[in-house]
């Protein structure tokens, strides 16, 4: 009995992240939204797109700060935790890309001309090609890390990579696709987050959905992470 | 364009004739498939942990 309790005292995130992500769905599609030109009902799409993103930034912040925690104690199963999280960040961030992909087809496009001259336009998008730029430099952190046989020389390289491919986030993802002008919204502040932007209504699905999805990636990366420990140990003994 | 044609009128439509409690129940399976997974691979893992 106190061996049930304690399982649900250490796991009540995960049921947290079930309960909210069905909250999402059932309260994202059926609570109304502002009726807003060219966006329409595809404004629900808040409560799926901006969490991914949310949810890669926040998995790539706690990758780091595992590098950092390598670099202060050298401890190797920091390095397993860094690059797990960051993993998943990559896929949470592909994830974000291609929903904003199918969103942008829908609501940038210029309806006067057809797809395939509208896209010329929208491949200059700023954020686009900061977002691209971001996923570009953790793609090489994996490749970087992946591509070194000895264990402690991998795991010290990459977390200082780790922490140069973190400080590349800054320019690429919040600084210049705010200083150049976009279709993308939020280009004053942080998307999804000023009063402007989005309506109390849609606040109350917004965080929850975010606490979701956030809770989610990092339940995927804790199975990742858990998993690469049981081999190291495997390998060890 | 057809979305951006028609407007909400689409999603009175859903609203009203009950259409969209199907998409939810369809997206609620696909969600609920995948936290059953999930579940599933941390019980697994959980016990190699213990067999290790």
């Amino acid at each position: 009995m106190t061996n049930e309790k304690s399982y649900i005292a250490r796991n009540w995130w995960k049921i947290l992240s079930i309960v909210l992500l069905v909250y999402t769905v059932i309260a994202g599609l059926l609570l109304p939204i502002p009726d807003l030109p060219a966006l329409e009902e595809t404004s629900r799409n808040l409560y799926f797109h901006v969490c991914m993103w949310f949810a890669m930034m926040i998995l790539f912040t706690i990758s780091v700060v595992y590098s950092i925690c390598y670099l202060i104690s050298f401890k190797h199963k920091y390095d397993i935790y860094a690059r797990q999280f960051a993993v998943v960040g990559i896929v949470m961030g592909i994830l974000g890309y291609a929903t904003g992909a199918v969103w942008m087809s829908y609501t940038w496009a210029d309806p006067n001309n057809p797809t395939f001259q509208s896209f010329g336009a929208l491949a200059r998008e700023p954020k686009l090609i900061g977002a691209a730029i971001a996923l570009l430099i953790y793609f090489a952190y994996l490749v970087l890390r992946d591509s070194i046989n000895d264990m402690d020389k991998r795991a010290r390289i990459s977390a200082v990579y780790n922490i140069f491919a973190y400080a590349m986030l800054f320019p690429s993802i919040w600084i210049v696709p705010r200083i150049l002008p976009s279709l993308h919204p939020g280009q004053e502040g942080n998307p999804a987050m000023n009063f402007k932007d989005i309506t109390p209504m849609m606040r109350v699905v917004f965080y929850p959905a975010f606490i979701g999805w956030t809770l989610l990636s990092v339940w995927i990366a804790t199975l990742k992470v858990r998993l690469s420990l049981l081999k190291e140990k495997k390998l060890m003994s | 364009m057809l979305l951006h044609a028609q407007g909400s009128s689409i999603g009175n439509t859903m609203r009203s004739n009950g259409r969209i409690y199907v998409v939810i129940a369809v997206i609620l399976i696909i969600l609920a498939g995948l936290i059953l997974y999930l579940i599933r691979l941390d019980k697994k893992i959980s016990k190699f942990e213990k067999e290790i």
